[in-house]
């Protein structure tokens, strides 16, 4: 039922994004005029990207002289519970990026297992802000030079109980990241790598700071993707993470993905994904599908 | 008869283009600064240095598929809501020559680009990023039509993505 009212509100915001964009293409704020795909797609935590990891590329398909935006609605399947996730972003003239996401990690049967009932969910509102520093991801095809951007991730989280009685010391915290993300055209591949502070345990989804350690720490995360076609895009993520949290170790995430755009206001991401132990459930692996509209 | 050299010059650089040339460029009144030869400037004029090997111009089938991709292409963009009128009152025949001439030399083929430099060709038309993006989805409409493969158009469009510094002023 929540995954049906979700996709409801992300097909009745495509709608009104679409709509949107029509009645304003006379007036050229909206132009879509970036190229196709070259906006990355909704990460799980709102900010365009890859899917997993953060890029430096900017929400829309507008171009320096517009605004574009987005709604995603995103679902992870795993072995032992499942994340819903659903969010809008919007991009100010290719420079600026703002996000919001809600995150519900559903643990379903295994919350019973656990002691925390079955279904416990845990909530969580990321409001992202991004800017562009240097670069352009397409038109930089004469230069090594990324596209780079830096940018600030801020987590509520809403199970500040259960996060402290685990051992994590806040339901809320703030990752900063800079990301450089390169398109080497002449050889079809877009790369990215992006440098995260974060004390999230899970992404925050369980919270964070912990027991074991309550500093920020220097993670990792990067894609490499190839250009099938202008519509198609393949290829894998990984990310590294703190393990924060003495109860449960926590694990690497990788995926393998591909994701189409069926034209600049409609796209779908699908990846095998794999999320390694979480809260002592071993070997979280699934599916993600992401339904992403927008302008 | 400095106009006749040069439809010659270019009838030998681009023999399969040679009636088309030199009737369309004798129709041109305004003056072109055409590089006596490929040279570094001829690369600063075409926007870019060619493209290694001639793997890609192979794959846009040559001369003849060249051709056929910007007589679809010219027809694309002066019927493209987005940017037909950026095109109102030019000498589509020249542009269409100097985009042949132009991809001709950029895929590695045996053309020499008898045009104008990015910036010049285009200065006071205002051009903004949109266009630029535009225009690039229309050659690629194009080159798919001509079932050029999508890394070889790549490799092209590689090579002309950086001309928005020059070209888009606004």
């Amino acid at each position: 039922m929540r995954w049906f009212k979700s996709t409801c509100i992300a097909a009745m915001s495509a709608l009104s994004l679409g709509v949107a964009a029509k009645a304003h293409a006379q007036a050229g704020l909206l132009d879509s005029g970036k190229l196709l795909l070259t906006q990355g797609i909704s990460t799980i935590e709102g900010s365009s990207g890859g899917g997993l990891a953060s890029w430096a590329t900017i929400s829309g398909y507008e171009t320096g002289d517009g605004i574009g935006g987005n709604a995603h609605e995103t679902y992870v399947g795993l072995t032992n519970y499942s994340l819903q996730d659903f969010g809008a972003s919007v991009g100010l003239f290719n420079r600026v990026e703002f996000s919001y996401t809600r995150e519900e990690f559903d643990t379903g049967a295994t919350g019973a297992k656990l002691g925390l009932g079955r279904n416990f969910t845990f909530d969580q509102d990321v409001y992202g802000a991004k800017v562009r520093l240097i670069g352009d991801l397409v038109y930089d095809q004469d230069t090594w030079l990324p596209q780079i951007a830096a940018g600030v991730q801020y987590k509520v989280n809403d199970k500040d109980a259960i996060i402290h009685a685990v051992g994590g010391k806040s339901a809320q915290g703030t990752d900063y990241y800079v990301s450089a993300t390169k398109l080497f055209l002449a050889q079809s591949l877009v790369v990215d790598a992006t440098l995260r502070l974060t004390k999230a345990n899970q992404t925050g989804l369980l919270g964070f700071g912990g027991d074991k350690n309550n500093s920020y720490s220097p993670e990792f995360e990067g894609s490499l993707g190839y250009l099938l076609t202008k519509h198609l895009v393949v290829g894998g993520e990984y990310r590294t993470k703190p393990s924060n949290l003495g109860f449960a170790k926590e694990n690497d995430w990788w995926d393998l993905f591909a994701a189409y755009a069926i034209n600049k206001h409609l796209s779908v991401t699908v990846a095998y994904t794999d999320l390694g132990d979480i809260a002592t459930f071993k070997n979280q692996n699934g599916v993600l599908a992401s339904l992403q509209a927008g302008f | 008869m400095q106009k006749l050299f040069r439809a010659h010059r270019i009838a030998a650089a681009c023999a399969g283009l040679a009636l088309a040339a030199s009737s369309a460029y004798a129709q041109d009144a305004a003056p072109v600064d055409a590089p006596a030869k490929a040279s570094p400037s001829e690369a600063a004029n075409a926007g870019a240095t060619p493209i290694a090997g001639d793997g890609v111009y192979k794959a846009f089938h040559e001369q003849a598929g060249i051709q056929r991709v910007m007589d679809d292409f010219i027809v694309r963009v002066t019927t493209d809501p987005r940017i037909m009128a950026r095109f109102q009152g030019a000498n589509l025949p020249r542009l269409k020559i100097l985009l042949v001439q132009q991809v001709c030399y950029l895929t590695g083929g045996p053309c020499v680009y008898g045009g104008r430099d990015m910036k010049d060709a285009h200065a006071g038309m205002n051009l903004e990023a949109k266009d630029f993006n535009a225009l690039a989805e229309d050659l690629q409409l194009s080159m798919d039509k001509e079932q050029v493969p999508f890394r070889a158009q790549n490799q092209l469009l590689a090579k002309l993505a950086p001309m928005e510094r020059p070209i888009v002023t606004k």
